[in-house]
């Protein structure tokens, strides 16, 4: 357990990275997905069926073979980058599909009573969206929602494995194989420090939850 | 009432040679329809027989397969922009009431003015607070939905459809989910409104109503239109067997 005091430091700049990876996925994926659940529902056939395949294809994916498409694929593609952007963007990509898989089913679950109403005032489809059927919908969309977070700050591990320098799963890798500390207390620390992210996401969530059942 | 019966100027509504289906259901059958302005019609009919769907076709809700429809002489454009254009003009009053739960009553009111019509906020507001006051649930307006009564939030639904001051309003059984101590209430609240010379196409069961306040009483089975007359004359001699049939039992309630 010594490694966890002595290389606090360390651990501290891991905790960071991950926490880092995990807003910037975690901000992406929310807006990225919710883009992704309203083409769902749009009128617009060549929208609903991006929106389908993009579901299909990245929540029957591994995380890493996302990352691995991303990483090699984009630079061939002439765009280059980090391999930190590159893992953000592979876990908004992965994410956003459970993001909007979950927003869609918070959609759904608003009457279709009020879309028409909407509608039948003069409403465009994406003001009745945004004004009428969305801010109904993340009322029941806050628990699947939270899931998908916590998710996500447990798959930003994969990240790291897959060679983000310095988050939270690296720096346990890090310290086990090339500096030879015993696992069971270096992973204690890196468990330690996605308990620290994802215990509280989950008090934070079930808070919003009430609060959003008390509110009208 | 301006002009009452057809005759010559633009109907407010005209459909000509609809057919709608839904799957093998043929649910329209080549259907022609012209309400003048300011007439009022009441559509009835047994269950199943296509009269919510009648309503809906006027302004989209339900695209058709054939035929032509036209609100005040424009006929209805695909979805999109001119839609929801058209649609602004045409109020409607669902059974279900569907004011936005989020809402306050005095928000479901302002709203569509100040998104579609971009009317300004305190504008919006003074029209919302008359309108809420002339159907008599002005001290509700902070209020949501949930908190008022049947009766009370279709009096709502009715003022929102009026703030946006339509040339015509389609009441889709708007007292079939009231308790029958609510219905008069909103009953009175439509009457008014025709007396004003608003056009209306009322489907309802309410034959008071269609007595009182309707020019016309239309009566569909199947997806036809099989009478087309005025309240006294359908209530006291209907032509049709179905039509026949269906009065009796009704009013041996
Ligand atoms: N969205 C839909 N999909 C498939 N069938 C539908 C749909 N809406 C209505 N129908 C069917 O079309 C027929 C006509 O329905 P409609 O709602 O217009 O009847 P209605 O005269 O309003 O009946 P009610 O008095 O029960 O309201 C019915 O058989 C109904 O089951
Ligand atoms: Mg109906």
């Amino acid at each position: 357990m010594g490694v966890i005091v002595e290389q606090f430091p360390l651990y501290v700049q891991g905790f960071l990275q991950t926490v880092r990876i995990c807003i910037l996925a975690a901000v992406g994926s929310l807006i990225l997905g919710t883009i992704l659940a309203a083409f769902r529902v749009s009128p617009v056939p060549p929208l609903r069926a991006v929106g389908a395949a993009w579901v299909t294809v990245f929540r029957n994916t591994p995380l890493a073979v996302v990352l691995f498409a991303v990483a090699f694929g984009l630079p061939e593609l002439g765009i280059n980058g980090s391999y930190f952007w590159f893992g953000v963007a592979g876990l908004t990509l992965y994410t956003a599909a459970f993001v909007c898989e979950a927003v869609r089913s918070g959609i759904n679950s608003v009457s279709a009573g009020q879309a028409e109403a909407a509608r039948a005032m003069g409403l465009t489809f994406s003001q009745s969206l945004s004004l009428i059927v969305l801010p109904q919908a993340f009322r029941t969309v806050v628990p699947p929602l939270g899931s998908v977070i916590i998710a996500m700050i447990k798959n930003s591990a994969i990240v790291g494995a897959f060679g983000v320098g310095g988050d939270l799963f690296a720096v346990g890798v890090q310290l086990t194989s090339a500096q030879g500390y015993a696992a069971a207390g270096v992973l204690t620390g890196v468990l330690l420090g996605y308990l620290i992210l994802t215990i509280p996401a989950g008090i934070v969530l079930a808070r919003l939850e009430r609060k959003l059942a008390v509110a009208r | 009432m301006t002009s009452d019966s057809g005759g010559t100027g633009t109907p407010m509504i005209r459909m000509a040679g609809v057919d709608k289906h839904f799957g093998e259901l043929h649910v329209l059958r080549d259907i022609d329809l012209e309400v003048a302005p300011g007439q009022v019609v009441v559509v009835l009919g047994p269950s199943g027989s296509g009269k919510s769907t009648l309503c809906r076709t006027i302004n989209r809700l339900e695209p058709v397969d054939n035929g032509v429809i036209e609100v005040d002489g424009k006929a209805l454009p695909a979805e999109g922009k001119d839609l929801a254009k058209l649609r602004a003009d045409v109020g409607m009053v669902f059974q279900s009431f569907n004011l936005f739960a989020h809402k306050t009553i005095l928000e479901n009111v302002t709203l569509a003015p100040i998104k579609v019509r971009r009317t300004g906020k305190a504008d919006a507001e003074k029209r919302a607070l008359e309108l809420l006051e002339r159907v008599g649930i002005a001290n509700q307006r902070d209020k949501y939905p949930a908190q008022l009564s049947g009766g009370q939030q279709q009096r709502a639904a009715i003022a929102r459809a009026l703030a946006m001051r339509p040339k015509v309003m389609l009441f889709d059984e708007p007292t079939s989910a009231l308790d029958p101590e609510m219905v008069n209430e909103v009953l009175d609240v439509m009457t008014g409104l025709a007396k004003e010379g608003m056009t209306m196409l009322v489907v309802t069961h309410e034959m008071g109503f269609a007595r009182r306040a309707a020019n016309r009483v239309i009566f569909m089975s199947d997806g036809e239109i099989v009478e087309d007359s005025t309240p006294d004359d359908f209530f006291s001699n209907p032509t049709s067997d179905r039509a026949k049939d269906f009065l009796g039992k009704i009013l041996t309630h």
